[in-house]
């Protein structure tokens, strides 16, 4: 008896929808298996993990308020995917558009008007855009990876964060802190309905699933960045210039990073300093994949992938377990949406292969 | 027991008998219960259109694949080909369309490198000499493969299955990317083998060919074998229809054609090559006149490509005049410009250039033709004005899908060409350029995409054909050139030239017809 991949004459929509459900729970049965292995309880670690974040309503605002940067950075990411231009920097471009932000509010401390918070966000993506723009230039002009220009320039943004709060920007009554001065009650975010906790970020992450959602199924643009993506060579034929594309899809990813950087930067912490980097930009790659690049998909994916991160929390101080496993049960379920890709395309044959080997000579 | 001990075939027992071969792939059966029999010393043809199941056969003989049922003899002697080691053991040779071979290495470390035992160089060397002397055949071992023709590399192909002795050769489409004398030269070679007791199973759809060099045709059509005969003793017509399975259709066109004014003028085009395998144009000049088909012929891999690219505008000019469409100077716009200036292309590669396999019709639709038919607006795909086109388009033009939200993909080879043909045709377009319009198409879409082109300059287009197939760009064209290594030759008047002329240009010989007469005679003195 042997295994084989047979490939399917069209692609099957149903394991389209199947293999990110299937990656989930099949996440959670490998990862119950692994913290058994490993001497905990694996039962209560998934527990923990999966349904503690859905199941008690005050970690709903966390869930929420997690979801949110990961699902706007998602979204841009998927527009570069599905042109296969991978950006993998969102990180650097999420600390970037904080930093664009910041230095608004680090020349304007005396503004009072809320209006301010506009021109902010606008820094905001300004500064991931432009975060961005050096791979795009690197690529177009000199044909450089973007997966290792846009993953470098992470580092470089860090060293740019910690240099600036340690030095011109740091707050002059922080007890000598690496931070930035607190923002000013105008230059943080309003809550999106007062009276709740419903984090401004959900809002913008909201409108954005939409505006992507017509962008990519109904937009020209939308159509050149999949034939892109598709067929390279169908692109240039059907009069699509590549060079553009490539500029586009990494300007826009990396300015929904930037928006994302100074969304979370004026709505949770209010200022900056060495905690504000948290791996959203890594995450979201994993999320826009398990939405299937797709910006309802993302949306859901989002969420999914903010309750691990919460539970991941959860579990460190109910079970115990170390705090690198969040990152394990998420690497575990990228791997496993990735490798459930193949069956989207090939069916799982099961060959009896009986006597005919006795036949040979 | 080991079927090679078996080779002493007494008269009458064939080489190699299929019995009741059949294999079934996803969705289409691919060989049906077929049976044949190839005797020693045989030139056998196995002929059919694309799709109809002659390449999987071959691989079955040579094991690169498993039938599910049915059976094979050698010499009388039951056998299985488990993988090609096997049948290469067994004395069976293949010589593959597509070559595989190191461009950057010599001939003797290509051959080397596909044999099965390691055999010292020196030996080796001689024993290729040996092999190209008895067979007439002119190659040098110790030439760099990038630097040969594509007959030449052929050549090596076949040497390497001949230094195992073969007794049965298996040739598939041997010709398709030959020159007219160099398709006669593996003939006299093929004649040779045969005569020395070798058996040859000749893969090909070019009928001339078959009657040329045949004793035995068996006909393949939708995975059944349908005939066997002596084509000898056919007409090419009745093998066709055999193959086709419906009366031949030809394509009709008007005896006396008009021209108007000249509309499509390309005038020292100059590209330099991409790549280091790419060919470089050189100094192209051409006019074609409203109403005029203008053929381009030539070898594979001699710039036909790199001309459509520079024609459609994926390549821009660097000086704007090098082409111009009624008088317009289009050379530096870009293809969705030149689209809307009326010219529209089609490249030879369907899948992934012309058409995008994953996506819908309709998508493949608004690919080229969103601007000409009004399918966006406000930078938003119009879908109801898209799908009807499309609609429209598989109407007209007879294609067989189940509507426009199929794939490409899932759409056959000479449908979805039919597509793309249709696509730009509806378009309306001033000029339309066309690339292998019918390459692996089956017969009765490439009469109809002939017929949709022909219909097209009756309205006034100029038309570019650029093919590889001679005998095509003589039946639709009024006028020809050929392109060798990025330059083209002079343009002839279809039915004033002859095929030996174009054959010498294609293999060549610029210039003027001096200088192919004095090639002729250099190439008889050669070959007497």
């Amino acid at each position: 008896m042997r295994i084989r991949f047979e490939k399917r004459p069209e692609p099957s929509n149903f394991m389209r929808l199947a293999t990110p459900v299937g990656a989930v729970l099949l996440t959670m049965v490998l990862g119950a298996l692994l913290f058994d292995a490993l001497g905990y309880d694996g039962q209560e670690t998934i527990k923990q993990f999966f349904f503690t974040p859905v199941l008690a309503s005050y970690k709903w605002q966390d869930v929420a308020t997690k979801a949110a940067p990961l699902i706007i950075i998602a979204l841009g990411l998927a527009l570069g995917n599905t042109a296969k231009i991978w950006n993998i920097g969102a990180e650097g471009q999420y600390i970037a558009g904080a930093l664009g932000g910041a230095f608004v509010a680090y020349l304007t401390p005396d503004v009072t008007s809320h209006w301010i918070i506009v021109p902010m966000l606008l820094a905001g993506i300004i500064g991931g855009a432009l975060w961005a723009a050096l791979p795009a230039w690197l690529k177009t002009r000199y044909n450089v990876n973007e997966v290792l220009s846009s993953l470098m320039l992470v580092y470089v943004s860090l060293q740019l964060l910690s240099y600036l709060i340690d030095g011109p920007w740091k707050d002059p009554n922080g007890h000598n802190f690496p931070q930035t001065a607190a923002f000013t009650d105008a230059q943080l975010l309003p809550r999106a309905l007062p009276g709740t906790y419903v984090p401004p970020g959900l809002v913008f992450a909201i409108v954005l699933t939409f505006v992507f959602w017509v962008a990519m199924k109904r937009s020209i643009y939308g159509f050149d960045v999949r034939v892109s993506g598709a067929a390279p060579q169908a692109a240039r034929y059907g009069g699509f210039n590549a060079k553009r594309t490539v500029w586009s899809t990494l300007l826009i990813s990396g300015g929904m990073a930037g928006l994302a950087g100074i969304l979370e930067a004026t709505s949770q912490l209010g200022q900056l300093n060495l905690g504000f980097p948290s791996g959203y930009g890594f995450t979201a790659i994993i999320v826009s994949f398990l939405g299937r690049l797709h910006p309802i998909g993302i949306f859901i994916a989002g969420f999914v992938l903010a309750i691990t991160s919460v539970g991941g929390q959860v579990a460190q101080t109910v079970v115990h377990v170390p705090s690198a496993s969040g990152g394990i049960f998420q690497a575990l379920m990228l791997f496993l949406i990735l490798a459930g890709d193949v069956l989207v395309r090939y069916r799982i044959k099961i060959v009896h292969s009986a006597s005919k080997a006795g036949a040979a000579a | 027991m080991t079927p090679k001990n078996n080779e002493g075939a007494a008269a009458g027992v064939a080489r190699l008998e299929l019995k009741g071969i059949t294999k079934q792939f996803p969705g289409v059966l691919a060989n049906d219960h077929v049976s044949l029999k190839v005797m020693p010393g045989e030139i056998h043809a196995l002929l059919g259109e694309n799709g109809a199941g002659k390449s999987t056969l071959v691989k079955m003989i040579y094991g690169i694949m498993q039938p599910d049922a049915g059976s094979f003899t050698w010499n009388g002697a039951p056998c299985v080909m488990s993988n090609p080691k096997a049948a290469r053991k067994l004395g069976i040779g293949m010589v593959f369309q597509h070559f595989s071979l190191f461009e950057a290495m010599t001939v003797l470390e290509n051959i080397a490198l596909g044999l099965d035992a390691a055999i010292p160089q020196r030996e080796l060397e001689a024993e290729i000499l040996r092999v190209l002397d008895s067979y007439g055949l002119k190659l040098d071992p110790q030439r760099i493969v990038s630097t040969l023709s594509v007959g030449e590399r052929q050549r090596i192909e076949i040497v390497r299955a001949l230094l195992l002795k073969p007794k049965l050769l298996i040739m598939d489409e041997p010709t398709s990317v030959l020159t007219p004398q160099e398709a006669e030269q593996l003939f006299e070679t093929l004649r040779k083998l045969a005569a020395d007791g070798c058996s040859i199973l000749y893969i090909s759809h070019k009928l001339h060919e078959i009657v040329a060099l045949c004793e035995t045709a068996t006909i393949l059509r939708g995975g059944k074998m349908v005939a066997t005969c002596d084509p000898r003793q056919m007409t090419s017509r009745a093998m066709a229809e055999l193959m086709i399975g419906a009366n031949l259709k030809e394509v009709s066109k008007a005896p006396s054609r008009s021209f108007g004014a000249a509309k499509f003028t390309v005038a020292d085009l100059s590209l330099a090559k991409l790549g280091d395998f790419g060919v470089a144009l050189r100094h192209i000049s051409f006019t074609v006149r409203a109403g005029e088909i203008f053929g381009i012929a030539g070898v594979a891999g001699n710039g036909q490509n790199e001309l459509l690219d520079a024609l459609s505008g994926e390549r821009t000019s660097t000086s704007a005049e090098t082409i111009s469409l009624q008088g317009k100077a289009i050379g530096k716009l870009h293809p969705s410009q030149r689209r809307l200036a009326g010219l529209c292309a089609v490249p030879e590669e369907r899948n992934g250039h012309a058409a995008v396999s994953e996506f819908s019709l309709t998508d493949n639709a608004v690919l080229t033709a969103r601007q000409s038919q009004n399918l966006t607006s406000n930078g938003l795909v119009n879908s109801g004005k898209a799908t009807s086109f499309a609609a429209q388009v598989i109407q007209s033009f007879a294609v067989k899908a189940r509507g426009p939200s199929s794939t490409a993909g899932s759409l056959s080879g000479g449908n979805l060409q039919k597509f793309i043909m249709g696509r730009e045709i509806l378009q309306a377009p001033g000029v339309l350029i066309v690339s292998q319009p019918t390459w692996g198409v089956d017969a009765g879409a490439a009469t109809a995409i002939r017929q949709a082109i022909v219909d097209l300059a009756a309205k006034g287009s100029a038309i570019v054909v650029i093919s590889q197939d001679l005998d095509e760009l003589l039946g639709l064209c009024d006028t020809l050139a050929v392109i060798n290594l990025g330059q083209l030759s002079k343009v002839m008047k279809v039915g004033e030239v002859s095929i030996e002329e174009i054959g010498l240009l294609m293999g060549g010989v610029h210039g003027d017809p001096a200088a192919t007469v004095h090639m002729t005679e250099a190439m008889h003195a050669h070959t007497v």
